[in-house]
């Protein structure tokens, strides 16, 4: 507010974020770096308040969890305004393609089923954006900074109602070392739900 | 031909180093650290007897065998490369490797800076930089 009552001549300028109109936002970009200092400062805050790698992740998990839960608000306005996907598939396909676009600018590189379990489904990016610059020292190496997509993932599930327990792993290749893989264990209400559809 | 990378801090402490040379003499780890305090002396004294100043400092140091390449950035962090003696210029190499400390070494939540570089990332874009440049000549 403050800005737009300092400079009121500037009509060229772009009005501040508050002002803009929700629908006119597919092109939005912000600046990689920008975003990756601002990371960079979540994960050493995390470090610090917490007690191990486990309890770290989950603090990355919550910060996505608060990003995730207001982003499938705007999401929906924006890209299906009076739609609501009931089926499991339709859920997953929309996190993998259009939530990963507008997040990531990029489909995500897979969508997978699990194969042991059938509650089980993965969606790995080979080069997720918010990581491309980390290198998790050693004595870490079990630490997986995905664990923040893992929230933006689950809260974007809770939100549609197919509540599942969500985790992030590396699964680095030779050919991809920050290959990340997002795990979603369905609650057994959900597969239920899916199934008496199918039976319809 | 690109044989080594060296990075300075603005204190004068050696914070990484590597080779891509095979068969070159070698110095022990503490020589390397003694090079680069001395170049970091010999440099700040190049810069204070310019006739002219504000002056750069010393940019490139030549000998028949090989040539050291000083690149420093606004922030006092030295970039040193060795190189063959017919290498004329670095401008495009030692811009990419300062790109790359950039974004794998100050991008990066793990590193506390003015410290060694010890991160897996920022080696591998090195060797692969340097690769792609020593192919291209």
């Amino acid at each position: 507010m403050s800005q737009s009552t300092a400079r009121p001549s500037s009509s060229l300028r772009r009005p501040a974020i508050l002002e803009r109109n929700l629908s006119k936002g597919r092109s939005n970009e912000v600046s990689v770096a920008a975003y990756a200092f601002l990371f960079a400062e979540m994960l050493s805050y995390a470090t610090k308040k917490s007690s191990g790698i486990q309890d770290m992740e989950k603090k990355l998990s919550d910060f996505g969890y608060r990003v995730g839960i207001r982003f499938l608000e705007l999401i929906v306005f924006r890209e299906r305004p009076g739609r609501r996907d009931t089926r499991l598939l339709n859920v997953l396909s929309f996190i993998h393609s259009t939530i990963w676009k507008t997040l990531f600018g990029k489909v995500a590189d897979a969508l997978e089923k699990g194969t042991e379990n059938e509650d089980e489904y993965m969606i790995s990016d080979n080069e997720p954006n918010i990581t491309k610059f980390i290198a998790v020292p050693r004595e870490m190496s079990q630490l997986s900074c995905g664990a923040f997509i893992g929230g933006v993932v689950e809260a974007v599930l809770d939100g549609c109602g197919f509540p599942a327990r969500v985790s992030a792993h590396s699964t680095a290749t030779d050919q991809f070392p920050l290959r990340t893989t997002i795990l979603m264990k369905f609650d057994k209400t959900v597969l239920q739900r899916d199934k008496t559809f199918e039976a319809r | 031909m690109l044989h080594a990378i060296l990075i300075i801090n603005k204190a004068g402490g050696l914070i990484y180093n590597r080779d891509f040379t095979e068969g070159l003499a070698k110095l022990t780890s503490n020589e390397y650290l003694v090079m680069a305090g001395t170049f970091h002396g010999v440099h700040a004294i190049t810069s204070r007897i310019s006739p002219v100043s504000p002056s750069s400092g010393m940019e490139v140091l030549e000998t028949d065998t090989f040539k050291i390449f000083c690149f420093q950035t606004l922030t006092g962090v030295k970039f040193l490369l060795i190189t063959d003696p017919s290498q004329a210029n670095v401008d495009v190499p030692s811009r990419r490797v300062y790109e790359l400390y950039a974004d794998f070494v100050m991008k990066n939540p793990f590193y506390n800076p003015e410290m060694p570089i010890r991160i897996d990332l920022f080696d591998a874009n090195v060797q692969k930089l340097v690769r792609q440049l020593n192919a291209a000549g």
